[in-house]
């Protein structure tokens, strides 16, 4: 008896070790590249750089942790760009035609366009069973091309939005930057419920074995519609930060964020084909991401290698997890081997 | 003889399906549904593949809607649409095949959907692993609630399903299948369980192909054939002989057509090989013309000395030399050219490709021959396909259907179909029957019987002690990797293999 709870107790430390150790390597490699480029360039360690950073970071952090919900229940939302875009510009133009609309609105209104598109995105990959790939990808154009239209010329600029609402993107609380403080709340809502509630394991139930999902009861297609329905919502609010960041909004926002977003996830953890995966290593995806793009900024290195590592980075966190669940069904293979004797 | 097995009822049923109906599209799967659980007792639900058992288990368990008829729990009808209402009904269903969340800890995967709650609607991890901790010690297994699903054992999934089923409390157990891929020992504490369940008043509809699990534990039989109800009687007023005449429909006296072995020359030798944690220092050999068996219980490295020997895994030590030749280490290829062909243990995964047709299954492992200038030609192919489905009388529509359309034991010809066009010298086969039900069982054993009398030598794994002391010419036993015991055919009974297959755990074996 003694013998199997010591054994479990080092299975157990052994598991969450596994785990936690993703987390701990980005946290290793972003320290790395952080220390790396200010010994390079003493001026990426003040507190105004390390602040853009964040402020950076939090918005595809956000985006990230949408992503994930929907990664984990082995789809995937290609549209959340586009909808960064639409959302950015619907807030900024509701601001510079109605001037004295309160911030909180503004939020309102961002969040509601994102949830919209996520809703048909949810309604048609779920009720509809469309490949979420096509129906993304697909959404991902009609909004662009929407957003387009809506613009048609007009450029947002920044005397048309409340001083209030700009404040929020570059305000800080002792020290931190307002983005951040919202994406860490986001990231740690999500953390929570999706460890801590039923409908949370349901998504990974999902994403685990449909078949087996379906078998439990468990409510496949409301939980995958809720899944893009926040996506896109937090989609929505990224655009209207997006907004309160750069206080500028072309047709060019947020494009290409959808790819950037399914990198920081994947390079987070988060398993392609659903599962497992957690909205912290998304969080610290997305942060390592940026860090690595400021970081070749600050050396003066081209902005051609930017996409390049990121996509380096990317193979690399794919074929780690390849590398690592090999040895882990073998590690299991074999310590089953020795150990059972029934 | 006991055709009015209600005169014998105790009372009201728990359940009781009642002539229903079950159509997809132009296939009927279930004609006459009918089956009654009593409260305390197991009822064994037997037919071949193909009766319609497992529609009737998906009826009960709320995934099908039956087309007609009516299903009702203690006498009030009810209607399930779905697995929830199944659930709350009190049906719990240990499928077959285990459904299992690879990415989830085992004790998520016991109370999906059910996990204990504390306040706020939370999860309560700790009450959900301890729930789960003593499922288990009920069950008599070591197994860690909070470890991960992916990696675990086919019996060790066998376990969490059957946890599953026992965490919901509920008062009819539906097993289907639930022994196939367990060991004796499991099985024993398995049967323990239903005992204390039937015990506690629950009602278990029992599900297997091994009649001798049948008769050890229910009380009651229901026989079904072609999607209908045949016959319901008392375990004890009906015989082995009786149960498999209306199964089948016709008599088969003889389930191991086992011929005496005519030996050639060594097609196999294995000398000292050994797997790093897994294989210590295997020797032995197999010849033309006879059947060596591997015994032993899962986990004893029986499927993973298959492995080593066609080149799946690597040896860490050891020669593997077949006809004469010694094999490379690690190249199934070359083991494929040598001659060997591997008949895996899990068809479904390994041995198929589910939604190909049977003609593309047959020939895949023969594509080199079939083609001209790189090109497949498909009537070669098709040509094939015909040959080795007429030869091990495959049933089956159009040679294009996709092999997933195939009940158990047809899908298993197939993936024979598939070795022995390569015409192979040794057939290393693991588990042929698991799975198979009674009628196409005999006909795989007959088939075997076949090939080693036209000089092919067979190793074959299996974990059916009938099958293995029935078909077998030797009986290598394994335990932890090693070869415990060589037994001939003459000295190998139940009680020989099971003591060499559990070393000093003699009680356990008996």
């Amino acid at each position: 008896m003694t013998a199997l709870a010591v054994g479990r107790g080092q299975k157990l430390a052994r598991g969450s070790a596994l785990l936690r150790a993703r987390e701990v390597g980005i946290g290793v490699v972003l320290l790395a590249v952080f220390g790396v480029t200010t010994l390079h360039n003493h001026d990426f360690a003040t507190a105004n750089s390390v602040q853009q950073l964040l402020s950076g970071a939090a918005l595809i952090a956000m985006l990230g942790v949408g992503e994930t919900l929907v990664i984990v229940t082995r789809n995937v939302d290609l549209s959340v760009g586009s909808v960064v875009g639409l959302s950015a510009y619907v807030v900024g133009d509701l601001f510079s035609h109605h001037p004295g609309t309160p911030v909180i609105v503004g939020f309102i209104v961002g969040i509601a366009v994102g949830a919209v598109i996520g809703a048909v995105n949810g309604f048609v990959t779920a009720a509809l069973r469309v490949p979420s790939l096509v129906v993304t990808l697909a959404m991902l154009y009609i909004v662009r091309g929407l957003d387009g239209l809506l613009v048609n010329g007009h450029i947002i600029v920044s005397s048309s939005i409340p001083n209030a609402f700009v404040a929020i993107g570059f305000r800080t609380l002792v020290g931190v930057p307002w983005l951040a403080i919202i994406a860490a709340a986001v990231v740690a809502i999500a953390a929570y419920a999706m460890r801590s509630f039923r409908s949370g394991r349901d998504l990974y139930a999902i994403g685990s074995n449909p078949e087996a999902a379906a078998l439990a009861g468990v409510p496949a297609a409301r939980r995958v519609f809720t899944a893009f329905v926040l996506s896109g919502s937090l989609a929505g609010l990224a655009g209207a930060l997006f907004l309160a960041l750069h206080a500028e909004v072309d047709v060019t926002a947020g494009a290409g964020y959808e790819l950037l977003v399914v990198a920081a996830v994947v390079v987070g953890g988060v398993a392609i084909f659903g599962g497992s995966g957690t909205v912290v290593g998304a969080a610290l995806g997305a942060l390592l991401l940026n860090t690595i793009n400021q970081a070749l900024v600050a050396s003066r290195v081209s902005a051609f290698w930017n996409e390049a590592i990121a996509g380096a980075l990317l193979l690399l966190a794919i074929a780690f997890d390849r590398w690592l669940s090999l040895r882990i069904a073998r590690g299991l293979r074999s310590a089953e081997g020795a150990h059972r004797d029934l | 003889m006991s055709e009015g097995s209600k005169e014998d009822s105790k009372g009201v049923p728990r359940l009781t399906l009642d002539q229903a109906v079950k159509a997809f599209g132009a296939v009927q799967a279930l004609a006459d549904g009918s089956i009654a659980l009593f409260g305390g007792e197991a009822h064994a639900l037997v037919g071949e593949n193909g009766a319609g058992k497992s529609t009737l288990v998906k009826i009960l368990a709320g995934v099908y809607q039956p087309d007609s008829g009516t299903l009702a729990i203690d006498g009030q009808p009810v209607i399930l649409n779905g697995p929830n209402a199944a659930r709350e009904a009190g049906i719990s269903i240990i499928y077959q095949e285990p459904t299992l969340f690879p990415d989830l800890t085992v004790a998520e995967n016991i109370f999906m959907g059910r996990q204990p709650l504390r306040a706020g609607r939370r999860i309560d991890r700790p009450a959900m692993n301890r729930s789960a901790g003593e499922i288990f010690t009920r069950l008599g297994v070591a197994l860690d609630p909070q470890r991960q699903a992916r990696g675990l054992s086919v019996a060790d999934q066998q376990i969490v399903e059957i946890a599953k089923a026992l965490s919901s409390n509920s008062n009819v157990l539906v097993m289907d299948e639930p022994t196939a891929a367990l060991t004796t020992v499991e099985v024993e504490r398995l049967f323990e369980v239903i005992r204390a369940l039937r015990r506690e008043g629950a009602a278990v509809l029992f599900i297997s192909h091994r009649l001798e699990e049948v008769f050890a534990i229910c009380q009651r039989v229901t026989i079904m054939r072609d999607g209908r109800f045949v016959r319901s009687a008392l375990a004890r007023d009906i015989t082995v002989d009786e149960i498999i005449r209306s199964m089948v429909g016709r008599d088969l006296d003889v389930l191991f057509p086992k011929t005496p072995a005519v030996v050639g020359e060594v097609v196999l030798q294995v000398d000292h090989l050994s797997r790093e944690g897994v294989l210590r220092d295997i020797s032995f050999s197999v010849r033309r013309g006879e059947i060596v068996a591997l015994a032993g219980l899962v986990g004893a490295g029986r499927s993973e000395v298959a492995r080593a020997i066609f080149g799946i895994d690597r040896r860490s030590a050891g020669v593997v030399t077949v006809r004469g030749k010694v094999l490379p280490n690690g190249s199934p290829l070359a083991s494929m050219a040598a001659g060997v062909a591997l008949v895996p243990e899990d068809r479904r995964q390994q041995g198929l490709v589910m939604d190909l047709g049977i003609d593309r299954n047959v020939a895949l492992a023969s594509l080199g021959r079939l083609s001209r200038f790189g090109l497949i030609s498909r009537t070669r192919e098709r040509d094939l396909a015909a040959t080795w489905a007429s030869r091990l009388q495959l049933k089956f529509g159009r040679l294009k259907n996709a092999v997933s359309t195939l009940s158990g034991g047809n899908q298993q010809k197939v993936v024979l179909g598939k070795w022995l066009a390569r015409d192979p010298s040794l057939l290393i086969i693991d588990e042929p029957t698991r799975g198979i039900d009674v009628g196409t069982k005999a006909e795989v054993h007959r088939i075997l019987d076949g090939l080693v009398a036209d000089g092919l030598g067979v190793l074959m794994i299996s974990s059916e002690l009938p099958e293995v002391l029935g078909m077998a010419d030797r009986i290598l036993v394994m335990r932890e990797g090693r070869i415990t015991a060589e037994l001939s055919r003459e000295e190998a009974d139940e009680d020989s293999v099971m003591r060499a297959a559990t070393g000093q755990l003699k009680g356990a074996a008996a």
